[in-house]
């Protein structure tokens, strides 16, 4: 056997395949399988009903918010029109399945082609626009999205949305919170494996090149529209895959959840865990759907227990406020988001007792 | 009053992020009314000299960590900029950091922000009197301008500010040389016509020793060497290695020739 | 025909109330290149301060208006201290999205202290300045909006063109290193303008909420119609705001007017992606300078 890795005392890295690596250690890999363990051989065993679904969703934005980090974290295009390519995703899966009989594998799949392909229709303006304007310009795109699922009734069926049929794979009926959870978590395994070796490849470094500096990167030879456009294709992928996979959590979907709102969401999300970091689109993710939770079961407690219904109805907006402030604090206090708290507190653990 | 100092820096570190060290123990002093040039190569720690007195080092997150600077008696290290730019010390940026989007005379006005709801008519006639190139383009965008112009531009925007003390950094940085003879030509003008007390830092150690009355030569964060400038142009160690003017044509290793690593030093 | 010069009027307010809504945007972005996503809870907030002052304490309008004023400019100078100033030269996203953050918070604030209801101001326009244009009447609001609107124009025209201040202030957003090495005092202009924009805001606000009812999510939701307005106009320009307003406010009017009334909400941002790709840096907009 060959010998165990250890972290070293220092970054003494030297060759580039050590860099380029993904575990430092041997330990990073049995954690790993530690993790994929608990993931899929307890996790859906031990919860209920209520958690199961709260996870699932928690599953379907990661898988999303992964993709608006690779356009934000890496290639440093702000989008504020995520939450509408998010929901092409769910409309084309509906559409498929209910029109054209796609089963569940294939309408995922194709729906994540589909919005990666209206994904850079809407990044063409990456092309001459940059920061501020780029931003607007998605804005853009949600709003004009917006309007063609409310008002493109033939094929949407307007504000009413539409009702899925039950779907199954292998056999198996998707209906079921357990069953579904374990096609939630393998796409998110699988697509979070993907974008850690897309970070490692030339591609990835063509795009972190674009963030810090797309002039520089251009005079390198870096063609910076088509990998700007290829930046949006495959975040938008990420979202339409987990746009189809909510339209069959929720098995209906109508235009309201793809708002702006959800756009704000996912940006939220990645800040909150840590900007181009994966791990941290995860925590975001955990984070905010939690919050969400939280603070809806807070009104709804308080609407329930003591104070009248007319106090609790203007407690609402608490959440609203909740939200924001989340949001404030964190960029003053801690800009490099969740994955930096974890990242202190694992290296505190790893040199523990010894820290030095 | 005719030695008297104007700024007196004083075996002070520079710590960026708390953890570079870039100054180890600086110390210079410059009398007023002179011109004093400081010379070194790439990251000998000019840049940082500069800063540590104008106070632009705190944006950056670097801190003077020990030792004093004392402008006209007073003591200014870690002061904010505001404070040091309203006492009279302008420091003119590296690679000529003008206002892109603003005319050339609006570039200048900028420069009265120190003593704001002053008049400031007069002192655009004297820049102009020393620039003339910038009269003609005081109506264009500073974006537009080049090299040589926004170099003046830089330096005019600083004068009027009526400095005491005025810091250049780099001024022939990528300039032509002829536009490098000019422009320390007006620098020289300025300083004995305004009486303007300045330190200068340049890796043009030629034109920098023919305007200065007095030199420091810096590396590795160390004040290596200081003279009247007329021995530091005489000195064969600057003469191989910033004039370029040395008499045996075949390059010697670095390490070997200068005299002042050689000595033993007792630190 | 008729129905065409309404339009044509009814655009040209909504044009201008559209523009003045802007300003404070502008004057922020002038100042500090910050985008505020907050722009609308801006509005909102002094919206609802004179509501505050003006309908429920029942003070005079014109005291009303002046505590309004200072108590906006006030709490403008607050904002930027607690949540701008410690973002002082981090990345732009960031800063975006704390603006982001903090439209989040005051929104939800103003709606859990007053609701999501209309509320109205007492009434206190003169009459006297509604007019008929032929068939068509124009009502003293609009008349206002028109006169507070072009007023904004030549003031703050004059004040970044000429003003030592106006300079300091567009010095800061082209180079903040360098206006900190002639002494500009970076943290002040910040402060100032974030404290100018609340005032601005709050009184277009006012006017918003005289024609169509104090609302928050109404106000909020002009802060977003901000975006085609500048950038149609040039994100820096004064002017550019005040005919980015207009047009956006007579391609709203027309749309609803003669195609149908659900395209109007979305007419602007289509207009808007296709300037962009043609201009892009808007109508007015200065090109970005850059050199390598």
């Amino acid at each position: 056997m060959r010998k165990l890795r250890f972290h070293p005392c220092g970054n003494f890295k030297e060759s580039y395949d050590q860099e380029l690596s993904i575990f430092d250690t041997d330990f990073g890999r049995l954690w790993m399988i530690i993790g994929l363990v608990v993931l899929f051989g307890v996790i859906p065993f031990a919860s209920g009903t209520y958690l199961l679904f709260i996870l699932n969703t928690i599953g379907i934005y990661a898988i999303a918010a992964l993709g608006l980090n690779l356009l934000i974290g890496y290639t440093g295009q702000i989008s504020l029109g995520h939450g509408a390519f998010f929901g092409v995703g769910a409309y084309a899966a509906a559409i498929l399945t209910t029109r054209a009989g796609f089963p569940f594998w294939l309408s995922v799949i194709a729906a994540g082609v589909f919005t990666a392909a209206v994904g850079v229709v809407f990044g063409l303006p990456s092309s001459r626009l940059k920061h501020l304007y780029l931003l607007i310009a998605t804005l853009a795109g949600q709003f004009i999205l917006e309007y063609v699922f409310v008002t493109w009734k033939t094929l949407t069926g307007g504000a009413e949305g539409i009702i899925l049929s039950e779907a199954r794979l292998f056999g198996l009926n998707l209906r079921d919170d357990r069953t579904f959870y374990f096609i939630v978590y393998v796409c998110l395994v699988v697509l979070m494996w993907t974008m850690v070796n897309l970070k490692r490849t030339r591609y990835g470094r063509a795009f972190i090149a674009i963030r810090d500096n797309d002039r520089a990167a251009e005079g390198m030879g870096i063609p910076i529209f088509l990998y700007k456009l290829l930046s949006f294709s495959i975040s938008s992928f990420y979202a339409g895959v987990g746009g189809a996979l909510f339209a069959y959590h929720m098995m209906s979907i109508t235009p309201e959840p793809f708002n702006l709102w959800l756009s704000i969401e996912f940006i939220a999300m990645i800040i909150i865990g840590g900007l181009g970091s994966i791990p941290g689109a995860i925590f975001g993710t955990v984070f905010i759907v939690s919050l969400n939770e939280v603070l809806s079961h807070l009104t709804e407690y308080l609407m329930n227990v003591g104070v009248s219904t007319g106090a609790a109805i203007t407690l609402a907006p608490l959440k609203e406020f909740v939200f924001g402030l989340a949001i404030v604090l964190f960029i003053i206090f801690e800009p490099k988001g969740l994955a930096e708290i974890w990242r202190v507190i694992r290296s505190s653990f790893r040199l523990w007792p010894f820290s030095y | 009053m005719e030695n008297e100092i104007r700024l007196l820096v004083n075996n002070i570190s520079v710590v960026y992020s708390d953890v570079i060290q870039v100054l180890k123990g600086v110390s210079l002093n410059v009398t007023k009314g002179h011109i004093v040039s400081l010379l070194g190569s790439n990251g000998a720690g000019k840049t940082s000299s500069l800063k540590a007195i104008s106070g632009l080092l705190k944006p950056e997150n670097g801190k003077v960590t020990e030792g004093s600077i004392e402008y006209d008696g007073a003591p200014i290290q870690n002061f904010s900029p505001e404070e040091i730019t309203r006492k009279g010390i302008i420091q003119v940026l590296e690679g000529r950091q003008e206002f892109k989007y603003l005319t050339v005379e609006e570039n200048l006005r900028v420069g009265t922000a120190t003593r704001w709801g002053k008049p400031y008519k007069e002192d655009l006639e004297l820049v102009y009197h020393y620039f003339p190139a910038l009269l003609v383009r005081k109506k264009s965008l500073a974006g537009y301008c080049s090299g040589g112009e926004l170099q003046m531009l830089v330096i005019g925007r600083a004068l009027m500010a009526h400095p005491n003390l005025l810091l250049l950094d780099e001024p022939s940085l990528g300039l032509a040389p002829l536009l490098v003879k000019e422009i320390f030509q007006i620098i020289k003008r300025i300083n004995r016509e305004q009486g303007t007390t300045l330190l200068v830092v340049e890796q043009n150690a030629n034109m920098a020793l023919q305007i200065a009355h007095y030199g420091y030569v810096m590396e590795n964060g160390k004040i290596v060497m200081e003279s009247n400038a007329e021995d530091l142009r005489e000195n064969p160690d600057v003469k191989e290695f910033y004039l370029g003017t040395a008499a045996s044509g075949a390059l010697k290793s670095y390490k070997d020739v200068k005299s002042y690593k050689r000595r033993k030093r007792w630190l | 025909m008729d129905f065409f010069m309404q339009l044509l009027v009814n655009g040209i307010s909504l044009g201008l109330l559209y523009a003045l809504s802007a300003l404070g945007f502008v004057m922020i972005f002038k100042s500090s290149s910050v985008l505020n996503l907050a722009h609308g809870e801006l509005l909102a907030i002094g919206a609802f301060v004179f509501l505050v002052l003006s309908a429920w304490a029942d003070l005079p309008i014109i005291i009303a208006f002046s505590l309004t004023l200072i108590g906006t400019f006030f709490l403008g100078f607050l904002v930027e201290r607690l949540f701008l100033r410690p973002l002082i030269g981090e990345k732009l996203i960031e800063v975006i999205m704390m603006t982001l953050g903090l439209g989040i918070m005051f929104k939800g604030l103003l709606l859990f202290i007053f609701g999501g209801d209309i509320h109205a101001y007492p009434d206190f326009l003169p009459e006297g300045l509604s007019f008929e244009l032929g068939n068509i009447f124009i009502p003293s609001v609009n008349v206002a909006t028109f006169v507070i609107g072009i007023l904004f124009l030549i003031v703050f025209g004059f004040f970044f063109k000429y003003s030592s201040q106006g300079i300091y202030m567009r010095s800061v957003a082209d180079n903040q290193p360098a206006a900190l090495s002639l002494g500009v005092h970076v943290r002040r202009v910040f402060a100032m303008s974030w404290a100018i924009a609340f005032i601005v805001a709050a009184i277009s606000g006012i006017v918003l909420g005289i024609i169509n009812g104090v609302n928050v999510h109404s106000l909020s939701a002009v802060g977003l119609k901000v975006f085609p307005v500048v950038i149609l106009g040039g994100l820096d320009s004064i002017g550019g705001a005040i005919l980015g307003g207009i047009i956006i406010g007579l391609l709203e009017t027309f749309t609803g007017g003669y195609i149908s009334t659900s395209l109007r909400e979305i007419i602007p941002y289509i207009v808007l992606v296709i300037i962009l790709m043609v201009k892009p840096y808007g109508l007015f907009g200065l090109v970005e300078i850059e050199r390598v």
